[in-house]
């Protein structure tokens, strides 16, 4: 209590700090599922189709990190957690790497880089189609991601660039949706979970329309 | 030409050599007289009694690892993920078991399984196994032939089709507490297929009593038709005239046919049938007409197997 009223400025300064100290064991804890998985095919504990599970394994932390990325912005206007935003890049890159592994994992494990497969899948399969798209719209976004590349975009640009990051939410969870069966139970957790995100920032923006042009 | 012969499609006389065939049932036989003590006694003298069965595998095919053919399931009476029936099916009761016998047919009636089995001779026949996944196994099962069953009930003329139905009991089965598929899970075979001599029961595997998570107490094992086909908990076989309508026919008719023979020229909407991954492998391997038992391709001539998949 003492503190709250007493050290504001400690306290400002404390939670960056914490923050970015603890940014090594957030890349650790990220990168973990990673490790785990190439640990588990070395060493043959993957019981089952091994590629199908890497495939799910991947897709799903992607899709997990993708959830915390855009939980972020909310959570720091929610809290007040300026520092929050420290992590933003990282999980947004760690998107990017679940997606990529994931994808080159299909091309060149499943399909075991037969081209003529691969372009047939793309073309022929919706839910390949749509995956595929997710992951080149995660390019431009990954490639940007760069303070120096960032600030040469301009901060507008770069702003509108990074909002197709809600576009990847749908195009990803769709993806998702067409590749299960009949268990749709988790595709359909994450599109609400997107839904969810996008209603809060809309419903932010709008706040703030109307806030600027009462100003 | 309507059935297309494969060139690798092994000859049906190619079967596993019978010396190295024996070797492989003293191992089974030992193992054997291990799950005598949990199998009834009768299955399992049977087994150690019996002579050389044909059995359906090409030399190549190394029996795949036990562990990963029961930790890697689809069986969606205990959930959807491939662990899950594992993990859920532990203390699913197999005893007392009633096959329902139904429907065209001169004995028709309730059978307690072991009356059911008791007649035929314990076989053990190890088989591949597809998925329509794409992923395959090479599966030593123990059974009966699926056509001792049949012929026992006395199909009349006029009965066409074996449907056959798993057990409904939301209660252990926790998977059927929410709609996914239609339950009860409902397959079927023609007669003619279903008396086909590699049709068979199993109530074992790897010279054990079958797992909960792979189908127990009773399985159906038809090799050359994708595993969707091979209905686990069977409790009903119904005989009718009419072709019955499956459980995945029902959930997607435009992924999963009636017939489901194994054929690597007709592919899946969402994945090429071309080639398969057996369980346990990174790279994949070519996936045979009829998985491989060309013996079964006199059932379907003349039928064009790309629209009747």
């Amino acid at each position: 209590m003492t503190a709250a009223v007493g050290t504001p400025a400690r306290t400002k300064a404390r939670g960056p700090r914490i923050a970015r100290a603890l940014k090594p064991l957030a890349f650790t804890l990220l990168l973990a599922p990673a490790l785990w998985l190439t640990y588990a095919v070395i060493t043959d504990q993957l019981d089952g189709d091994i590629v199908k599970i890497l495939e799910i394994e991947t897709g799903t932390y992607a899709l997990r990190c993708l959830a915390l990325t855009l939980l972020l912005t909310p959570l720091r206007q929610l809290t007040g957690w300026a520092w929050l935003a420290m992590y933003r890049r990282m999980l947004g890159l760690f998107v990017f790497f679940y997606a990529t592994v994931h994808m080159l994992v299909y091309v060149g494990l499943d399909l075991e880089l037969r081209f003529g497969e691969i372009w047939t899948s793309i073309v022929k399969r919706p839910y390949i189609t749509i995956g595929m798209l997710s992951w080149l719209i995660l390019v431009p976004l990954a490639v940007t991601s760069p303070t120096g590349v960032a600030r040469r975009l301009g901060g507008a640009q770069w702003k509108r660039l990074h909002q197709l990051t809600y576009v990847v939410a749908v195009t990803a969870t769709t993806h998702y949706l067409w590749a299960v069966k009949k268990d749709t139970f988790w595709p359909l957790v994450y599109f609400a979970i997107f839904a969810a995100l996008l209603l809060v920032r809309v419903a932010r923006s709008r706040k703030a329309v109307r806030a600027a042009y009462r100003g | 030409m309507l059935i297309r012969r494969n060139r690798i499609e092994p000859p049906s006389s190619e079967i596993t050599p019978e010396a190295e065939y024996l070797n492989r049932r003293e191992f089974l036989g030992m193992v054997g007289s291990i799950g005598a003590i949990t199998a009834t006694g009768a299955l399992a003298e049977a087994v150690i009694g019996g002579g050389a069965q044909p059995v359906g595998a090409q030399q190549a095919d190394e029996v795949t690892d036990e562990e990963k053919v029961t930790s890697y399931n689809n069986y969606y009476e205990f959930g959807t993920d491939k662990e899950d029936p594992k993990a859920n099916s532990q203390r699913f009761r197999t005893r007392p078991w009633t096959v329902k016998i139904e429907g065209m047919a001169k004995k028709t009636g309730d059978m307690p399984l072991d009356d059911l089995l008791r007649p035929s001779r314990v076989e053990d026949r190890t088989y591949r196994f597809r998925c329509v996944e794409a992923w395959s196994a090479v599966i030593p099962w123990r059974g009966i032939p699926l056509a001792d069953v049949i012929r026992r009930a006395e199909p009349l003329p006029s009965a066409r089709y074996v449907e056959m139905t798993t057990l409904f009991d939301p209660a252990q089965m926790p998977g059927q507490r929410s709609a996914t598929i239609n339950w009860p899970y409902t397959e079927g075979l023609r007669l003619d297929e279903a008396l086909h001599p590699l049709a068979f029961l199993a109530t074992g595997m790897y010279g054990k009593t079958l797992p909960n998570q792979n189908g127990a107490p009773l399985r159906l094992v038809v090799p050359w038709k994708y595993g969707f086909k091979n209905i686990k908990a069977i409790v009903k076989l119904r005989f009718t005239d009419r072709q019955p309508t499956s459980t995945w026919m029902l959930a997607a008719a435009d992924e999963y046919g009636f017939y489901a023979n194994v054929n690597p020229t007709v592919d899946h909407p969402r994945w090429t049938q071309a080639r398969e991954r057996r369980l346990g492998d990174i790279l994949r391997k070519p996936t045979l007409l009829f998985n491989g038992y060309g013996q079964v391709a006199s059932l379907y001539s003349g039928m064009d197997l790309r629209r009747n998949y």
